[in-house]
């Protein structure tokens, strides 16, 4: 599905990334945690292809295709999905024509033809229905007057209209209540396929305990320090970093 | 310097100008030739001149039709309205003449389907020389010729004019809808005929209680250098409304000097809005005076511009009297190396407490080369009121824009689906609901580079 090698990255002049090797085969998840600052959310906006990062060093393969040489729209229609830390409001344009813009132009990609109207509504209720989403959304602006709960249950709403191959939430857990969090999290566990894979980026094990990743790693000062099956998040749970800096060589 | 050729044009084509006019033009000619040769072309340095070099627009020598020669072209066939739901009573001036006023209404066959709608009682929509009397009690009182140029041109130059009447407390439901269609004369005089300038004149008389719409489209029929100056007057009685869309789509060599003076009476209800779709150089010049209390108005305008485009919109809304009411919105959308400018002044006089004033201009410039200038101003001499003034000039949001990619949507098409959104804020406060529809569909299109040139009325072909 993906492999990163020694990806090195920066914004501005300062470099964040700095050597992450990464490799997910189909269907698994990996969940990715790691002190603040540690780079977690410039992995996931590199691989996406947000302008604001520069790579500097490395590669990325997605499925056989070279990742970085790819526009964003593109790596979208190849089938990569962001869940954004802070999903974006945007005033004036509704919720409705931005997912048919959407869907509509990963068909063109794909050679086929527009969704027809009908089809689409359906597909979008649907979809709604795996997040509990109100359809009164639907109308409204994108993320404009959402709850943080609506916000980010909104992101899963539109990777099950977009069905990627591999998604990567960040932060999805962060300002959610237990009940939201739990609607997120089922609604990740039913888009989950043997053919797509998952990354998620998390402070908290509350939300791995419902996603199951196969894999925690943890980011630190842009390299990943240490690999581990689900019990290393319950022990940063109890315990935090400072042993895995240790561990390390740090204080 | 450039007026010097009009001056000439006017004293030697006098007598010509006189015999091919109607007299009530006629009766304030000469004080308008005086006006205009004692002001001359504004410079940049005239205040409310500063964006837009008059001068030099006026400098090339343009063919003027004083002849009154027809220019021969069947609009009816031409021009065939396909605004949904949107049934009008449409008119047609041809350059600056009324076009087949002679014909009574209805009796003609009319192409299409289409025929000026049956106006109720008393309504008049024509041509000025019909109606002497009316024309002559409000003819070039509001657009005072001593104080403005192109307005002393207009007045000293124009020959015809189109006169709309709406009597006491009739209210006209459906829409009229004037198309001013541009045509070279070339077709005429077999030579052709490398630019044309032309004079429009309206004079809008509401009595009160009186209610009307007005759409006027502006559109070229030919790609000869154009140059339409236009004076609108319009007197809205007490209680009565006015709402005046006009809808600018020509083309790169088209020059539209356009100069609207409302003047409103106690509890008048006036909407205005000026849409700029495609045009080459434009000066829209809104004056408009509160002189009866709770009057309300909302003007609204949306300009999107492209290549060497230009569209200068500026606005003087003065509050004469107390507990009136003023919104403006104006938003641009700049390409490439366009231009655009709004001025906007509120006056609000001595004594007229309570009012309440909204002036807003927000401007998108998609290019390091478009530039906007945006002055809005307030002038307040009372002491009890509620004004607010403000303007932005931005680019898109970049986070909006790679969220939008992230979906899959290309960077042009979420350029656009932005643009669209910020221009539709104004689209969706205009009251026609057809014609919101029809602009929706248009600026889109607009955006999407399908617009490129004005070939006939898209509003209406």
């Amino acid at each position: 599905m993906l492999e990163v090698r020694n990806l090195h990255a920066r914004i501005g002049e300062k470099e964040i990334l700095k050597g992450i090797d990464l490799t997910i085969a189909d269907g698994e998840t990996h969940a990715i945690m790691g002190p603040n600052g540690s780079g977690k959310s410039t992995l996931s906006a590199v691989l996406v292809g947000n302008p604001l990062y520069e790579v500097t060093e490395g590669e990325a393969w997605f499925n056989g295709k070279n990742l970085l040489e790819m526009k964003p729209e593109d790596r979208a229609h190849e089938g990569l999905f962001l869940s954004f830390q802070y999903p974006v409001e945007i005033p004036g344009v509704s919720m409705t024509n931005f997912m048919k813009a959407a869907i509509n132009e990963k068909r063109k990609y794909q050679g086929l033809e527009p969704m027809n109207a009908a089809e689409f509504l359906k597909l979008q209720r649907e979809k709604r229905k795996i997040v509990e989403l109100d359809s009164k959304l639907a109308n409204r602006s994108v993320n404009e007057g959402f709850s943080g709960g609506e916000k980010k249950r909104n992101e899963i709403f539109q990777m099950a209209m977009l069905e990627p191959k591999l998604s990567i939430l960040d932060e999805t857990d962060s300002g959610l209540d237990v009940d939201a969090m739990r609607i997120v999290a089922e609604g990740v566990n039913k888009l989950q396929t043997p053919e797509t894979s998952c990354i998620v980026i998390t402070h908290y094990d509350r939300l791995l305990e419902m996603i199951k990743p196969q894999y925690v790693h943890v980011l630190y000062k842009g390299r990943i320090v240490k690999t581990g099956g689900p019990e290393l998040a319950k022990q940063i749970q109890e315990h935090g970093y400072d042993w895995i800096k240790e561990e390390i060589g740090e204080e | 310097m450039s007026e010097q050729q009009y001056i000439d044009l006017y004293q030697q084509a006098r007598e010509m100008i006189f015999s091919h006019a109607p007299e009530v033009m006629n009766a304030v000619r000469d004080e308008a030739f005086g006006d205009f040769c004692r002001q001359g072309f504004p410079s940049k340095k005239v205040e409310r001149y500063k964006y837009t070099d008059i001068q030099k627009l006026f400098a090339p020598d343009y063919g003027v039709n004083l002849n009154r020669l027809d220019i021969p072209i069947d609009p009816y066939e031409a021009f065939r309205c396909d605004v949904p739901n949107l049934s009008t009573s449409l008119y047609f001036v041809v350059n600056d003449m009324f076009y087949r006023d002679d014909e009574p209404k209805g009796q003609r066959q009319w192409v299409g389907g289409h025929r000026p709608g049956i106006l109720p009682e008393g309504v008049v929509v024509g041509s000025m020389r019909n109606h002497p009397d009316l024309v002559a009690k409000y003819y070039s009182h509001l657009a005072k010729t001593s104080d403005d140029a192109i307005t002393a041109l207009n007045t000293m130059l124009a020959q015809d004019g189109l006169l709309v009447y709406v009597p006491e407390n009739v209210k006209v439901d459906r829409a009229v809808q004037v198309i001013n269609i541009l045509k070279s004369p070339s077709s005429v005089t077999h030579h052709p005929s490398p630019s044309l300038m032309v004079n429009r004149r309206v004079l809008i008389i509401l009595e009160e209680g009186a209610e009307i719409k007005m759409l006027f489209c502006d559109h070229a029929a030919d790609d000869c250098h154009f140059l339409a100056t236009q004076v609108i007057e319009a007197y809205v009685g007490e209680n009565a409304s006015l709402d005046l869309y006009c809808l600018e789509e020509t083309h790169y060599k088209n020059v539209r000097l356009s100069n609207v003076y409302i003047d409103q009476q106690a509890n008048s209800h006036v909407n205005h809005n000026v849409i700029t779709l495609h045009n080459g150089i434009t000066r829209n010049k809104l004056d408009l005076t509160f002189s009866g209390q709770g009057a309300e108005c909302q003007c609204y305008g949306c300009v999107i511009a492209d290549k060497e485009q230009h569209v200068d919109n500026n606005t003087l809304i003065t509050h004469k009297v107390s507990h009136c009411t003023s919104n403006e919105l104006y938003k641009y959308v700049l390409d490439d190396k366009s231009i655009g400018a709004f001025a906007g002044r509120v006056l609000v006089e001595h004594g007229a407490q309570k009012t309440s004033s909204q002036m807003t201009n927000q401007n998108l410039t998609a290019t390091r080369d478009a530039r906007m200038y945006t002055q809005p101003m307030l002038e307040i001499y009372a002491d009890d009121v509620k004004c607010a003034h403000g303007s932005t000039v931005g680019q898109l949001n970049d986070a909006a824009l790679f969220y939008m990619r992230q979906r899959g949507i290309s960077l042009d098409e979420a350029r656009l689906l932005l643009q669209n959104a910020f221009i539709n804020e104004v689209i969706d406060k205009m009251q026609l609901e057809p014609l919101r529809d029809r602009l929706h569909y248009l600026v889109e299109k607009r955006f999407r580079g399908e617009l490129n040139k004005c070939t006939g009325c898209r509003l209406c072909k």
